[in-house]
């Protein structure tokens, strides 16, 4: 069984940036957590991975206050999210970034506008310093150049780009990532690894990855979640999980094809069906 | 940005159209030259039948309408109709034994009220009354007394012995 | 049977919830406006999406229909000797419904639906979460400043199609059929009342189904299940409730002011 979460990997035990106590949370029927406990340590890149629909990214929903939790809670820099008022909500997430699967740039907007987007709705900036931090986001990401872009012209890794240099605008304390890396070629894999990175370091930011790219994301993260089944099976830095007890945790980090999650859907015994088959057939 | 101003430029000229058509539709599709005419003085005349005289219908002197009919009520006692025309101010020296007829513009046409004047010096002023009416035609009286003569002008057939 | 009545009942339900949703999702829209009002430069970009590119096809349409409106009149009208009435005829018609009415269709069809796709789509996108997480109201952003243009488009585009309707009437009865040309306007001047067939014909319809028309579309499309299947289901929806409502609130508004 998974120990209690870690309190930083400092002797100075700084307070995690999320804290996540008791998260239970279902859709219908369905069970997606059952009585979680996270800890996302500040200033450093957590993964948080597990197979497709094991609420990776109902999780970083819960994160950002878009939906409820049904019981437990979820704290932010101290403040808990889903007791926050409308207004404060919004100010808490001035603070925090999102990059959306698909980047979900606006359609209607230049890359430069949308990179001035959020500078534009939150801040009264003049023209002349506005273009300058726009330029500057967009140089962070390599895309100075494309500016004047719009978003049909971009392929899915210059869209991701553009949408990470629109979420560091604001200069937020955090950066949710959900599936960056899906479907991207290896060259812009490794570009987008390299920026969430940098970026983390750089700005000292906290970044929270939501990935099934195990590889590629146990190569940059600080501290990995395992989750399925609505529970955390394991969690840990990288090296750590590597000589993990759980079966599960072992399949999954190494991509075996069977083990836990057993390559077979549940049927009757092999034989059996091929023998009763042959006497369907006789008869 | 040059975009923005081409695209305010539309913008600015679609409500400037659509203020046109508006504006053409008070002028000349609707009676709005009436709506100014406000002062003007007021007239009653007493019919028996209005026939299908409705408010707003045009008061007419010589062919030439000079004002409308501003109400139509019934007197409760001497169950006469009693209809308010409002003339318009530049029509003030009408005699005060002016007549008035409720009239058919055209076979299918609505009904009017068309104004005789009369030889008198002294002129209607607001709240006179016109005395001398003619009701509204109606057809089925027309009728009746066309078919009542018509019977008592063809001569009774002659007795064959 | 049974069973019929109980699909009935909860085809019913399904429909009060649904109305329930889009009165919440009007009490949004009415309460960014607040925060609209100090950004107008994004209903001036909204109008002319919605307003300059109707244009085309109310300008055309109302042509058309005025144009048959003087034909078919004058083929009714010459039996009587009353072709002088052809004016009026063509005016009223098109004052009291069907400038309104048929503006607000043709908008639908043409207005309504991308509006409706192009939400929908920004919902599939996941665009408008986007916008949530960055503290940016979606309502005001987006769907007011849509909202509010089309409803001011709405009675000008009506406005267009009858004042267009009218004048291609005028050019079939008196240019193509020889109707007197003073006939024609003067009578219609006599008949047609500012306030009583201009006013509550046109104007307020095409206040009433602007307002209508708009907040389907809005809705519609905020309401969209976000796949391409859902996007394409939303637009026909919005075309067709449009239409219905339309239509329904149009026989209303006719009872109440011009019955008898």
């Amino acid at each position: 069984m998974p120990t209690a979460p870690p309190s930083g990997n400092d002797p100075s035990t700084v307070a995690p940036l999320v804290r996540v106590r008791g998260l239970s949370f279902r859709r219908g029927d369905r069970i997606i957590f059952q009585n979680v406990d996270l800890d996302i340590p500040r200033g450093k890149v957590t993964a948080i991975m597990g197979p497709s629909g094991a609420g990776k990214t109902t999780l970083l929903r819960l994160i950002g206050g878009q939906i409820r939790p049904d019981a437990g809670r979820i704290e932010v820099d101290g403040l808990c999210v889903h007791e926050l008022g409308r207004r404060e909500l919004y100010q808490l997430r001035k603070r925090m970034s999102m990059l959306f699967q698909s980047g979900a740039l606006f359609t209607d907007l230049s890359v430069f506008e949308n990179v001035a987007f959020p500078l534009r709705e939150h801040t009264r900036l003049p023209e002349n310093l506005l273009r300058i931090l726009v330029l500057m986001k967009l140089e962070a990401v390599g895309l100075r150049g494309a500016r004047d872009l719009m978003p049909s012209e971009l392929s899915g890794g210059m869209a991701r780009r553009a949408a990470l240099a629109r979420a560091i605008a604001l200069d937020p304390m955090m950066i949710l990532y959900d599936e960056p890396f899906s479907g991207q070629d290896p060259i812009t894999m490794g570009v987008l690894l390299k920026l969430i990175r940098t970026l983390n370091d750089a700005l000292g930011l906290t970044s929270i990855i939501v990935s099934h790219d195990v590889k590629e994301t146990a190569s940059i993260a600080d501290y990995i979640y395992l989750i399925t089944d609505g529970a955390v099976v394991d969690h840990g830095e990288p090296q750590t999980l590597e000589h993990s007890p759980s079966a599960w945790v072992d399949q999954f980090l190494h991509a075996l094809p069977d083990g836990p999650m057993s390559f077979h859907y549940p049927a009757p015994a092999y034989a059996q069906e091929l023998a009763l088959a042959e006497e369907a057939r006789r008869a | 940005m040059g975009n923005l101003k081409k695209l305010e430029l539309a913008v600015g000229a679609f409500v400037a159209l659509g203020l046109a058509a508006f504006f053409m539709l008070a002028m000349k599709v609707s009676d709005i030259t009436d709506l100014g005419k406000n002062q003007g003085y007021q007239v009653t005349a007493r019919f028996e039948n209005i026939g299908a005289l409705k408010v707003r219908a045009p008061v007419t002197l010589g062919g030439v309408r000079i004002g409308r009919v501003a109400a139509i009520q019934l007197d409760p006692r001497s169950y006469e109709a009693v209809v308010t025309l409002a003339i318009e101010p530049q029509y003030d020296r009408l005699p005060t034994d002016s007549s008035a007829s409720i009239l058919t513009a055209g076979l299918l046409g609505e009904q009017y009220v068309g104004l005789e004047p009369g030889g008198m010096d002294e002129t209607l002023k607001n709240g006179s009354s016109l005395k001398l009416t003619q009701s509204a035609l109606v057809l089925e009286k027309l009728i009746g007394r066309m078919l009542t003569n018509a019977v008592s002008a063809t001569p009774p057939p002659a007795k064959t012995p | 049977m049974l069973d019929g009545l109980r699909r009935l009942g909860q085809a019913t339900l399904r429909w009060l919830n649904r109305l329930g949703h889009a009165t919440l999702f009007l009490l949004g829209l009415l309460r960014a406006l607040g925060a609209l009002s100090r950004r107008p430069g994004l209903i001036v970009r909204q109008l002319y999406a919605l307003g300059v590119l109707s244009l085309p096809i109310i300008a055309m349409s109302g042509l058309f229909v005025g144009m048959v409106l003087g034909l078919q009149g004058y083929a009714n009208l010459v039996d009587f000797g009353a072709t002088s009435t052809l004016g009026t005829v063509v005016a009223l018609s098109l004052v009291r419904e069907l400038g309104p009415v048929l503006a607000a269709l043709l908008y639908a069809a043409r207005a309504g639906s991308a509006l409706t796709a192009e939400i929908g789509l920004m919902k599939a996108t996941e665009q408008l979460a986007c916008m949530q997480m960055m503290a940016v109201d979606p309502f005001a952003r987006v769907f007011a400043p849509r909202f509010v243009a089309g409803f001011l488009a709405m009675p000008l585009l009506a406005g267009i199609f009858t004042a267009i309707g009218i004048l291609g009437g005028y050019f079939v009865a008196v240019q193509q059929l020889g109707v007197d040309s003073g006939a024609f306007w003067s009578q219609m001047q006599a008949v047609v009342g500012l306030v009583d067939d201009v006013l509550y014909g046109v104007v307020i319809k095409s206040v009433a189904f602007g307002w209508v028309a708009n907040w389907i579309a809005v809705f519609e499309g905020y309401d969209a299940m976000p796949t391409s299947e859902g996007i394409s289901l939303a637009t026909t929806r919005t075309v067709v409730n449009t239409a219905l409502v339309v239509l329904a609130l149009d026989f209303v508004l006719t009872a109440l002011f011009f019955g008898v």
